[in-house]
């Protein structure tokens, strides 16, 4: 063996390693900003393009507008990036969401009391959240297929709840609530700005945030580590369910009216909000601020176009189109790092 | 260390698998398997593929449940339900598929399920730099090469992953660590390094069950070696007394062994 010459090959082999690996970890940490960045100038970028299109764009009106628009999906977007960073899907967003306006709004009715009806659309999206946990982890429905299941009972449950019609003269400080807002902040945005700092605080900077990644990324190893998945699934779908709620019931505020038909679309846009943020729907990774962003990229790119007089039609095929195109990006890019 | 190995050998095993036997499905892994390791101890478990030497190591570890049979620590029967469980003994293992997280850096991996946090109101807040600190201190003290801290696991190389699930087992191995083909991924250097390792762990106290499928590992640092033939004990022998021929012999039936006579 020539151990003598062999020896300082082996060390500079070693040291370019470490290079590497550090670089890699800085790439990491770059590609996250580059990541949200590209998004952030995608949504800088339309900005530009609907202000110099339409000059009621930027308007304070305006703005209130589409800050009153992202407010809903925002909220269901937070809740969704839990469940897709676990490697999970929440398909029953869009029909908690009817469901809780409605519950809500015959409980506040019914009761005079604005307060126990929060609690009880409080209570049951938790419960919905809670029983697509049950189902994830106990007869271990695939999510999907979990979620499915939840989506068509809670729609089947709204419309039993009122016969198919509406329910009307909620209380006017409810309705009051859901229209009114600070300057060009709507209270809804407020309320889906303070959940989403709360939960991306929660996932980044806590123990549970940090168990909700290890899962998403490797369920076997989080296990082996002493995690119970199974209550990590319980609690990310509750959130989900419960933000699924608050989801509902800002709606209803907002429209004055609980509709017992499904918000349809609405978790399409959750969905596509969390992905276009960077989250990956094999779980592991993804981020609430990321999501926020999507969130918001698609209330944009919605308002604008309405302004412009482009047909809704249209809007539906572009949201396809983004979000393909935003994972489509962030696919070749990973790609390219690997 | 004289004197650590005869105290050894007089107290209860740290590990003691008493007739234990695992099968899934119609297919039996381990039947009737019995061993002990014991403080200062390294012993090995050699075996063909498919022999249930994972298996055997997973029981342990609180991965699988045994079906029937006894797991003793330290004299007392123990049920380990979840690998949660096997931690709190003080039972760590190093698995074949390093069981790492890929998309967190080296120090979530190594804290996982034990993260050094703060409560405030409802929350753990994670404390990462307490976390960088004692990693660094495991890192050193055992001297594994991980180029840095804040790198995600998935940009590691094997070896550098392969520090990783070293780290994190030594680190917080109080009673018995257990690796499964510790240094597969590793070259000869890093190999030489786990291996000293492996002996300062022994020399420490603590009882090491190692998973080898290289005899002269085996030979260089185990004190004494179990062989599995097809789920069941071939034989047990004091590397004093044995020879690779013979192991080999006994792990591929050439020799029948003298089975459940330990």
């Amino acid at each position: 063996m020539t151990q003598g010459t062999a020896l300082p090959t082996d060390t500079m082999a070693k040291r370019s390693e470490m290079e590497v690996t550090e670089s890699l970890g800085r790439r990491e940490r770059i590609r996250a900003v580059v990541n949200s960045s590209l998004v952030g100038a995608a949504l800088v970028a339309l900005v530009v393009l609907f202000s110099l299109l339409s000059p009621y764009f930027l308007s304070e009106s305006n703005i209130f507008r589409v800050l009153e628009q992202v407010s809903v999906v925002a909220v269901l977007a937070v809740g969704q990036a839990f469940v897709i960073i676990t490697g999970g899907i929440d398909l029953s967003e869009a029909a908690l969401v009817p469901l809780v306006g409605v519950i809500s709004a015959l409980v506040m009715n019914s009761q005079h009391s604005i307060v126990v009806g929060v609690a009880a659309g409080l209570a049951v999206g938790a419960g919905v959240g809670l029983l697509n946990g049950f189902l994830v982890t106990v007869p271990k429905l695939p999510p999907f297929i979990a979620t499915l299941a939840t989506f068509s009972a809670a729609d089947g449950t709204a419309l039993l709840a009122t016969g198919g019609q509406p329910v009307f003269n909620l209380p006017s400080g409810f309705t009051n609530f859901g229209q009114g807002g600070l300057s060009v902040f709507p209270y809804m945005a407020i309320v889906a700005i303070a959940i989403a700092v709360l939960f991306q605080f929660i996932l980044a900077r806590t123990t549970f945030g940090r168990h909700v990644y290890a899962m998403g990324s490797n369920p076997v190893a989080a296990r082996l580590a002493g995690l119970h998945n199974a209550r990590i699934s319980l609690m990310v779908y509750s959130i989900s369910g419960l933000l699924s709620g608050i989801g509902g019931m800002l709606l209803t505020a907002f429209v004055s009216t609980a509709q017992p038909a499904v918000a349809l679309n609405s978790e399409l846009d959750a969905i596509a909000a969390v992905v276009i943020g960077g989250a990956s729907l094999f779980g592991g990774e993804g981020t609430i601020w990321g999501a926020m962003l999507g969130a918001l990229l698609l209330a944009v790119l919605n308002n604008g176009t309405e302004l412009l007089g482009i047909s809704t039609y249209v809007q539906t095929v572009l949201l396809g189109v983004v979000v393909a195109v935003a994972v489509a990006v962030d696919n070749v890019r990973r790609k390219a790092e690997a | 260390m004289t004197a650590e190995a005869t105290s050894a050998e007089s107290g209860p095993a740290v590990l003691a698998l008493v007739e234990v036997g695992k099968h899934f499905g119609g297919v039996s892994a381990l039947q009737g398997v019995s061993i002990e390791v014991h403080r200062g101890e390294v012993v090995a478990l050699v075996g063909d593929n498919g022999a249930g030497k994972s298996t055997l190591l997973r029981c342990v570890a609180g991965a699988h449940l045994p079906d029937v049979g006894s797991i003793e620590v330290d004299g007392r029967p123990v049920v380990i339900r979840h690998p949660s469980e096997a931690r709190a003994l003080g039972i760590e293992a190093v698995h074949q598929d390093l069981a790492l997280a890929d998309h967190l850096d080296v120090v979530a991996n190594m804290f996982l399920g034990r993260e050094i946090s703060r409560r405030i109101g409802p929350f753990g807040v994670l404390d990462n730099r307490a976390m960088r600190a004692k990693a660094n201190e495991i890192i050193s003290e055992f001297g594994i090469k991980i180029p840095s801290l804040r790198a995600r696991v998935r940009h590691l190389s094997g070896g550098q992953r392969q520090g990783v699930a070293i780290g994190r087992a030594v680190g917080w191995g109080t009673k018995l660590v257990m690796m499964d083909e510790p240094t597969a991924a590793l070259g000869v250097r890093e190999t030489a390094r786990v291996q000293e390792l492996i002996k300062s762990l022994a020399g420490k106290g603590l009882a090491v069950l190692l998973v080898s499928h290289n005899l002269d590992q085996v030979f260089e640092i185990c004190d004494r070696v179990y062989v599995l033939r097809r789920g069941r004990l071939a034989a047990e022998r004091k590397i004093a007394n044995t020879t690779k021929e013979e192991v080999v012999g006994l792990i591929t039936g050439a020799f029948a062994g003298e089975a459940a006579t330990t």
